[in-house]
């Protein structure tokens, strides 16, 4: 199993780590919060800790902490456009519940 | 459902509070909208996948206005009713607009209103209300394409706005539905947008030539602050004369008259622009128009044609240049970059020129269209807070420290001096008496360790603090500082949620000097301060061991201790009290220190024995400063 990214979400990955200027992946995670209890976090990684999982994908690095592996764990990165709006999308299979936006679930 | 960008480490958002933040160029020709997503800044296109929005609005009868593109067309059509450059009626009185002899095609409205309406088919609007239609587009534009609403927005304004200028355009953004973090100067914003605020101090010059004005600006960076030192222009000089030069060129090759109609002339301008356009790239560009008894023109026009014809245009824009250097008394070696701004400046002639003036290559790394409105999404982001501190961008500071008295006279800072603004800081504090009720909150500014050396503020007090024991509420005292040197300080009771607050300008009424002598009275006396400041707080802290020990023993003195015990107490508390009048901070400190060690038996045995009678409180209200924690 593991982490995976869609071949356009690994692409706008590295221009935005391009356009940034620094970062050697991305960070994905969960933590509680939010209307259905867990929340996402994406945000550029610029280290890597000592029990990070690392998945390589397109040429890009997700890491990935052991214990938002639990409810991560499957999960496809996928990049979206919706009218002018564009971003990241999580198809998390280990979701039971989310809430309308997409912004936090519960497993 | 939706989309997620990519944050700063650490910065990833709650749900549902992500906030969303946009920089307007509201500009007299154009005006574009950027925001900062997934790191870096990007300006958003409509929904054709255009930047630019085109600063127009046409107003109809009986149906909602159009801005844009859309508006533009009926320019030349129907005039009147499609208003353009209203940026430059922006904050100005009917007496300014009709004594400036500027030709307006619009029909404004009699009366004596001092702020000018003009008269649509759609009604009659200020330059406010026309404004707002730009920039409720903008909204529009950037809430689809960040998929939320707007929590804030920086707008640029010409570094050579006004007062009224300024309030008219942050009244349009509020008529607009935005919420303006900041207005920020155009020039400023352009250089935000190159990060030269993270480099190194001195003069840069910021050169921007937009399709109908002329500005150049002086700029003067240090410590991370921009400070216009000059500014200069021609609001009657852009890359629309750039066009009407090629037009006439083509006319004279095509041999057509003057008395050309409008039609044709707008066909000449599009095909001049094209031209234009063209150049910046190519070495000539084939020509073709239509001419109005049928048949058509062609020809050709290199580049070192048109920039003979252009020449004279471009150098007209070198005087206000010399202006701002000699305004501003700086030689044109001193400055260490020039900033291109403006569609206009792509033409390699203005590049050169521009350069040959200044002694060095123009920056032209950012889309000097877009640049303006990129620099206003960067600082806009940093408002919106969603920035890790460190890059924290300082535009302002506070000149002076800001806090507030505790016991003893002694200053309690919360903001430090040469923080950046806005800033917010929050601190708790805690009763000093047993059942005090109400809190006196004394604010002031300045370095020194002691209230009477500093400047008082303001002061207000917090009532209503359920009553306790010293040292049990919990008071969380905030200080904050926005974008224009306000300060609010607010003060809340945690447990029971009472709230008091007060809002001063703490810059109000402090010449440069006298903060700078604010500060060097705060070195002479730094290590006096130190010393009266260990003191005093040695001091208070003995009051409050006597104090809450007297109450203890008042209490509890008879049941808990026999008279040995209680002697023993007493000596030490006699002892405290004549250190305590001494001026010797350790000895003080000892006696503290002795005084425990006797009582902590009491102490243990009152605990033990679960007397909770000092929880009941007392009914009277006493006012005293705030304890530190």
């Amino acid at each position: 199993m593991g982490i995976s990214l869609t071949p356009a979400a690994a692409e706008h990955v590295r221009k935005f780590i391009a356009k940034r200027g620094k970062g050697i992946g991305l960070r994905l995670g969960v933590r509680t919060s939010g209307c259905s209890g867990m929340a996402y976090v994406l945000e550029f990684a610029d280290q890597i800790e000592s029990d990070d999982q690392v998945f390589e994908q397109h040429g890009v690095k997700v890491v990935v902490d052991p214990k938002s592996l639990l409810y991560l764990d499957g999960t496809e990165v996928d990049y979206a456009r919706e009218g002018l709006n564009e971003g990241f999308r999580f198809n998390n299979p280990n979701v039971a519940n989310q809430c309308g936006c997409g912004e936090s679930f519960s497993v | 459902m939706t989309l997620l960008q990519i944050s700063e480490p650490g910065r990833s958002p709650e749900p549902h509070q992500r906030r969303l933040a946009a920089g307007i160029d509201l500009g007299t020709t154009n005006s574009l909208v950027a925001t900062v997503r997934s790191g870096g800044p990007v300006t958003l296109p409509d929904s054709a996948g255009h930047h630019l929005l085109p600063s127009v609005v046409h107003y109809r009868k009986g149906a909602p206005p159009l801005v844009g593109e859309e508006a533009r067309r009926h320019l030349a059509t129907d005039p009147q009713n499609t208003i353009s450059s209203i940026k430059r009626m922006m904050g100005k009185g009917s007496a300014d607009i009709t004594g400036s002899g500027q030709r307006l095609p619009y029909r404004l409205v009699e009366g004596d209103s001092a702020v000018p309406r003009l008269h649509t088919a759609g009604g009659e609007f200020s330059a406010v209300e026309i404004s707002a239609e730009i920039l409720r587009a903008l909204r529009r534009r950037a809430e689809q394409s960040l998929g939320g609403e707007l929590y804030g927005v920086v707008i640029t304004v010409p570094a050579y706005f006004d007062d009224a200028q300024r309030q008219a355009t942050r009244d349009a953004a509020r008529l607009a539905g935005l919420n303006v973090l900041r207005l920020l100067n155009e020039p400023t914003a352009a250089a935000v947008a190159y990060g030269l605020e993270q480099g190194a101090e001195g003069i840069y010059v910021v050169y921007d030539l937009g399709g109908g004005t002329f500005d150049v600006s002086l700029l003067r960076l240090s410590r991370g602050v921009f400070e216009v030192l000059a500014t200069a222009g021609d609001t009657a000089l852009g890359g629309d004369d750039m066009d009407l030069l090629v037009a006439r060129w083509i006319m004279r090759q095509a041999g057509i008259g003057d008395d050309a109609g409008h039609h044709q002339l707008r066909r000449l301008l599009a095909a001049a622009r094209g031209a234009k356009e063209g150049l910046t790239t190519a070495g000539s560009v084939s020509l073709e128009v239509e001419l109005e008894g049928g048949g058509r023109w062609r020809g050709q026009l290199s580049r070192s044609r048109f920039e003979q014809l252009v020449e004279p245009l471009i150098k007209k824009t070198l005087a206000p240049c010399r202006r701002v250097l000699r305004d501003a008394s700086v030689a044109a070696d001193q400055v260490r970059e020039v900033i291109l701004v403006g569609g206009s400046t792509r033409a390699p002639l203005v590049q050169r020129l521009v350069g040959e003036f200044f002694g060095k290559e123009p920056l032209d790394g950012v889309d000097p269209d877009r640049v303006v409105a990129i620099g206003a999404a960067i600082q806009a982001d940093i408002l919106a807070g969603n920035k890790p501190d460190q890059e924290m961008l300082l535009l302002d500071v506070t000149p002076l420290s800001l806090g507030l008295e505790t016991m003893g006279g002694l200053v309690e800072k919360v903001i430090p001096r040469n923080t950046p603004i806005p800033v917010s800081r929050a601190q708790e504090f805690t009763t000093y008496r047993d059942g005090q009720t109400a809190m006196a909150i004394h604010v002031l500014q300045g370095e020194r360790e002691l209230v009477s050396d500093c400047r008082s503020l303001g002061r207000f007090e917090l009532r209503g603090i359920p009553p306790m024991v010293a040292g049990a509420a919990r008071i969380r005292v905030t200080f904050q500082v926005d974008a224009d040197g306000l300060l609010s300080v607010s003060a809340r009771e945690e447990t029971k949620g009472v709230e008091a607050s007060i809002q001063v300008k703490p810059s109000y009424g402090l010449t440069d000097s006298e903060i700078e002598q604010m500060l060097k009275d705060s070195l002479a006396h730094a290590s006096e301060d130190v010393a009266a400041r260990t003191l005093r707080e040695q001091q208070v802290e003995a009051d409050r061991v006597l104090e809450a020990l007297k109450t203890a023993l008042d209490e509890d003195g008879e049941s808990l201790l026999d008279s040995g015990e209680r002697t023993a107490i007493e000596e030490a508390m006699e002892e405290l009290r004549g250190a305590r009048e001494g001026s010797d901070a350790r000895e003080i400190k000892r006696a503290i220190k002795r005084l425990e060690q006797r009582s902590q038996a009491f102490a243990a045995r009152r605990m033990d024995a679960g007397i909770k009678r000092a929880l009941q409180g007392h009914a009277l209200e006493e006012v005293a400063g705030p304890a530190g924690r």
